[in-house]
């Protein structure tokens, strides 16, 4: 991790200091993490608007006639399943199955596709896809030039005044006069888009966004918001060192294509994953944090408190004996044995 | 809705950001509104039991807020006589009001003098300062 005087800032770092938000290191850069706090700004999302500057998230453009053999070979999820304007979630593998990123994939035109990848994979993913280049395939790490918010919640698209979409689809557009990409796409289970527009725009943008209501967001609203939706976290939950299949993103996978690693996610789902990742909510008062042990052999990789269960929530890697719904877990929350229960993903579902 | 910063002149404070209000051969034990602000809306409160003794400077029980967990430091050594159940079930007291309902514990002292080498509300306010 950088000292804090070379953390980079984002287009809208002045911003978020006027509107007083606590500033922390995340992946390199100096993010807020909440202004308000984190249960409001949660709350927000779920209920309404929120707004979350994720202009750390790096951006890859790859292009060429090659581009999609490129990434067909490297991306889990079939590319050939999108038409431009349409997006899909998918995993950048390693050659033992390994999880390098998870990312969304853009088909922008016919020979054209844009990665949205996590901050602190940025350098790792462009580095490995660069490797991989043929005549025919450019790779190129656009990342400094964009600024991406995403404005989630259920009254998200109404505050922006934009038409219905399909999730997982995007198109171009204007708010407030300034030009953005639309992405339907997110990291809090709810409705709404992410906005994905020039550097130079970004305040302009963030103040457009705000006059419409959406409420600001920090680090932290959206680490609680993914987690009761069991979205998981790089890092966290997933990895160089974990598969797709015992994560249970076996769908983002298309086994019948080849890609790096596929043998051996072809493998572990043939013989069934020795360990599964599963969610699971306390049964008494204790929050789950990252690292605690599970009795049997578990670990939690993500816990916290879950802001519309308020009660402790999380994810963790259980020997698949241990995987089913309803199975009885004791964790170790600083020496003390507390009880815990696997539940269906997602941990935290509207009741509509 | 947290409560403004404060630091009522009444109390004594450990540098850890504990406050005691002592009351005879009791104290009443919290921690001060810096702790609470730095550590974000509290979600849990780990107690100790009553009956059991806390040691003045080491941890008696944990809080949390959303994204962190920190040890509360016992400002005097003592007995248990009573845990705040309104924090317990509503943890989010303490950044509302730590000086009042948000109080963690009421203790016997076992050793009145500790008192002398806990800060003044000036001595407390210097402290943080040079934070």
């Amino acid at each position: 991790m950088p000292m804090s005087a070379t953390l980079l800032h984002t287009p809208l770092h002045d911003r978020h200091v006027e509107l007083g938000a606590r500033m922390v290191p995340f992946a390199g850069w100096e993010m807020p993490v909440q202004y308000e706090a984190v249960i409001p700004e949660h709350r927000a999302v779920r209920t309404d608007a929120g707004v979350f500057d994720v202009s750390h998230m790096g951006e890859l453009e790859v292009e060429g006639p090659h581009a999609r053999d490129l990434l067909q070979s490297a991306l889990s999820n079939d590319l050939d399943r999108l038409e431009p304007g349409q997006a899909q979630y998918t995993l950048l593998t390693n050659e033992d199955g390994g999880i390098i990123d998870d990312l969304i994939a853009y088909r922008v035109g016919e020979c054209s596709y844009l990665l949205v990848v996590n901050a602190s994979n940025r350098e790792n993913a462009y580095a490995w896809l660069k490797e991989r280049e043929v005549r025919g395939s450019d790779v190129r790490d656009v990342s400094d030039d964009c600024a991406l918010l995403a404005v989630q919640g259920p009254r998200s698209i109404e505050r922006l005044g934009l038409p219905p979409a399909r999730p997982f689809t995007f198109a171009e557009t204007s708010i407030d006069g300034v030009e953005v990409m639309v992405n339907r796409t997110g990291y809090t289970g709810e409705d709404g888009c992410e906005l994905l527009c020039m550097s130079e725009d970004a305040v302009r943008l963030w103040d457009a966004v705000l006059e419409r209501g959406a409420v600001p967001c920090g680090l932290g609203a959206r680490d609680t918001l993914r987690l009761e939706v069991c979205y998981p976290l790089h890092g966290n939950d997933i990895g160089p060192d974990t598969d797709a299949i015992s994560a249970g993103l076996g769908w983002a996978c298309a086994l019948g294509k080849e890609f790096e690693g596929v043998e051996v996610l072809r493998r572990v789902k043939a013989n069934g994953p020795e360990r599964r990742l599963v969610a699971f909510v306390m049964e008494e008062k204790a929050i789950p944090r990252p690292g605690m042990p599970i009795d049997g052999g578990g670990e939690v990789t993500s816990g916290s408190h879950s802001p519309m269960l308020e009660i402790g929530v999380g994810l963790g890697y259980v020997p698949a004996g241990q995987a089913q719904p309803d199975t009885e877990l004791t964790i170790d929350v600083r020496g003390r044995p507390r009880r815990a229960r696997v539940v269906r993903k997602p941990i935290y579902k509207r009741e509509d | 809705m947290a409560a403004a910063e404060s630091y009522p002149d009444d109390l004594k404070y450990h540098e850890e950001h504990d406050w005691a209000r002592v009351e005879g051969d009791e104290a009443v034990l919290g921690i001060t509104w810096f702790a609470a602000d730095a550590l974000g809306e509290l979600v849990h409160f780990e107690p100790p039991e009553v009956g059991s003794t806390v040691a003045k400077d080491q941890s008696y029980g944990e809080v949390e807020s959303v994204k962190a967990v920190s040890d509360v430091i016992a400002p005097l050594s003592g007995e248990v006589l009573e845990v705040n159940e309104q924090v317990v079930g509503a943890p989010e007291t303490v950044n509302e009001d730590p000086y009042g309902n948000g109080w963690l514990l009421r203790i016997r002292l076992s050793d009145p003098a500790e008192t002398d080498t806990l800060l003044d509300v000036g001595a407390y306010r210097e402290l943080l300062a040079n934070q």
